[in-house]
């Protein structure tokens, strides 16, 4: 048997479980906030073109608009200043085969809910390698934190203050260890932004953004579902819409998972 | 006397709700120029350039003279009354609903004999009078004999309520609480008496002083409302437009740019999208339930305030995209007064100078403190005005605009507007 009918057959089987690590595009779900006065990601709206109606007799369809950052979503290299220059760096020019590729599921779960500005770092993921393994090169590494549970309550997920968002998000030390000793494709979070909520005060600010994409290397936030993940094994398939120069794009992000035989 | 106003009765579910009818609309071309006056809140009358002749009703020419010159004064209402009729049966259905209704005539001491409405507080002929001009539910000009002196409840005249908006007792909507304008008014309504007052706000995870409080007050209910979600405004409509008497959009964006201030369109378009689009959702949103109550009793729909700007009227270039959206805004606003206007539900346009917030930073005083444009607005719904330019800047404006246009225009190119 090939591969694929292999893979075809595991699936219909249910030995391959397919988990669905989005969310669903809805106007209500939070988006960025910068300071109010710089250029503001749009959110998503949604407005009927017809629904089986005068303007359409036998068929529904929507209009939508909203940024390339919104929602469950992917971040190109030409996203940050670090990755400007680098080639194939935006959703039209990206390799396919970096749209996809095992999933190293790092469960900080515990260490969020405790401290909304928990830090992911070298030593914890070090931790990690100790129990499950070295990260391989061309992993995607995703920080389980059970965020995305807060999505019910925007103003939770959010979670300003005068002093701005508090969500976890990795260290400094830990992004130097993912992008230059273990070469990992991409990283990802069930926050809004592959960096903490205060990662602007740290140095250099929003280490996420500025080493991934500095190193042609890709974020993926807002995920969902990553509690249905194992620590390993896991295969994630997550290519952006081919937005010609995009910086990004909302997009499916979706996870195969063997079932225990 | 007048008796003071009593909270409405419960509607009772299993009546039909009434349909609402106007009072007679028909006019001249000429005689609009009252209608013009009263929406502003003034009186004015004909008066000849010739021969100074005060002249009702306005006509092409001048009664006494036939001077073709008959320029628009503003009319002290002084008066005597010297007949009353009370009319207890009509043909005219609008009438014909709320008979008994008095009806005076009045000797102003400008020169004309005039036919009033007649407050109930005026005494029997002979008798002083002050004559004011004011908006019927058909948006038309009509004169109203009020007592000489301010009398208790002088408001509360069942006559005088057809013409006003009174927010006491009844249930408002305020679409976005976050702005300290919208803030403000939302203090302001609840200080007039209002009911209900349901207050949208937006994006609920940006934090902005002064919400927590206006939700301590006892008659204010927080909705989630962002204007430029169809869906949510369709899903807040549902629950509550059918009760909604007066709804103030006080939703806006605001950015200081002219064209080359900023790259894209990104600002200009969220301008647009709040500021015009978000008027027209809210309009196919709440419009249709808001007309079909034009008529249900006391607390009837009765009005839509939009707060617009005075750059509204004429680009302000250091605010020029902002300047467009407001405009559009008010062109849309003139087919929503069109639309409305046959529920006989008014359309307030408040068009203020530059209000005191962040985004006027930079411009130079005067700027309009947010509870002088909330007490405009009460104002306004109170007696009866149907477009208001709120502070020195707006009016100032105002003249300079019906003065030369043109030449306003290239004032304001030259960055002496202000």
């Amino acid at each position: 048997m090939s591969v694929l009918a292999e893979f075809a057959a595991a699936v219909a089987a249910r030995r391959i479980r397919v988990v669905d690590l989005t969310h669903t595009l809805d106007p209500q779900f939070p988006a960025i906030v910068l300071q109010a006065e710089l250029g503001q990601a749009a959110p998503f709206r949604i407005e009927e073109i017809s629904r089986y109606d005068e303007r359409g007799s036998a068929w529904y369809w929507n209009n939508f608009t909203c940024s390339e950052h919104t929602g469950t979503h992917f971040d190109a290299p030409i996203h940050w200043i670090s990755g400007r220059y680098l080639p194939n760096n935006a959703t039209d020019s990206i390799p396919v085969e970096d749209l996809m590729g095992p999933a190293c599921v790092i469960d900080c779960s515990a260490e969020a809910a405790l401290d909304a500005d928990f830090l992911l770092t070298k030593e914890r993921l070090l931790a990690w390698e100790a129990e499950h393994g070295q990260i391989p090169a061309r992993a995607w590494v995703l920080m389980r934190t059970d965020w995305s549970k807060k999505i019910v309550d925007a103003v939770a997920y959010q979670n300003f203050d005068e002093a701005g968002q508090h969500t976890p998000g990795p260290s400094v030390d830990a992004m130097q260890f993912l992008v230059f000793e273990r070469q990992v494709l991409g990283f990802g979070t069930e926050t809004i932004g592959t960096d903490a909520g205060q990662a602007f005060h740290l140095r250099p600010p929003h280490p996420a953004h500025d080493l991934l994409h500095g190193a042609g290397r890709y974020g993926l936030q807002c995920l969902n579902n990553l509690d249905q993940l194992p620590a390993t094994g896991a295969y994630l398939v997550c290519p952006p819409l081919k937005i010609k120069q995009g910086s990004g794009s909302p997009l499916r992000v979706l996870a195969f998972v063997e079932s225990a035989v | 006397m007048t008796a003071p106003l009593q909270r409405p009765n419960k509607k009772n579910p299993v009546c039909k709700t009434r349909q609402p009818t106007l009072p007679p609309w028909t006019r001249s071309r000429v005689a609009l120029g009252m209608t013009a006056a009263a929406a502003e809140g003034r009186f004015e009358l004909q008066r000849c350039a010739r021969c100074q002749a005060v002249q009702y009703p306005p006509r092409e020419a001048c009664h006494r003279c036939l001077c073709i010159d008959l320029p628009w004064v503003e009319i002290d209402g002084g008066g005597k009354l010297i007949s009353q009729t009370r009319l207890l049966h009509s043909h005219d259905l609008y009438f014909r609903e709320r008979v008994p209704w008095r009806l005076g005539m009045v000797q102003l001491d400008a020169g004309p004999t005039v036919v009033v409405h007649l407050h109930g507080d005026v005494a029997a002929p002979p008798a002083r009078v002050r004559v004011a001009c004011k908006l019927d539910k058909a948006g038309m000009a009509v004169l109203v004999g009020f007592p000489a002196e301010e009398v208790p409840n002088m408001a509360d005249d069942r006559q005088l309520r057809e013409l006003t908006c009174n927010p006491q007792f009844r249930r408002v909507f305020v679409t976005d609480g976050k702005t300290a304008t919208g803030q403000a008014v939302v203090r302001a309504l609840a200080a007039a008496g209002a009911d209900l007052i349901w207050v949208g706000h937006a994006e609920p995870w940006k934090l902005v002083p002064g919400l927590a409080a206006l939700q301590a007050l006892e008659q204010v209910t927080l909705v989630p409302l962002d204007v430029t979600d169809q869906r949510s405004i369709k899903e807040v409509a549902s629950q509550v437009g059918a009760k909604v008497d007066i709804l103030i959009n006080t939703a806006e964006y605001h950015r200081a740019f002219s064209i080359s201030a900023r790259q894209g369109t990104d600002i200009a378009r969220m301008e647009m999208d709040v500021n015009y689009l978000g008027l027209l959702r809210l309009a196919q949103e709440f419009g249709p339930v808001m007309k079909a109550r034009g008529a249900d009793g006391q607390s009837s729909a009765v009005a839509w305030v939009n707060l617009l700007s005075i750059f509204a009227l004429a680009n302000f270039p250091s605010h020029g995209t902002y300047s467009a959206s407001k405009a559009a805004a008010l062109s849309l606003a003139q087919c929503l007064r069109a639309e409305m206007r046959v529920a006989g539900v008014r359309v307030i346009n408040v068009f203020p100078g530059p209000i005191d917030d962040e985004w006027n930073q930079l411009l130079p005083p005067p700027k309009l403190a947010p509870t002088a444009v909330a007490n405009a607005i009460i104002d306004a719904l109170r007696d009866g005005i149907e477009d208001v330019y709120p502070g020195d800047v707006a009016q100032e404006w105002r003249m300079r605009l019906k003065d030369s246009a043109k030449a306003f225009e290239r004032e304001l190119s030259v960055g002496s507007g202000t």
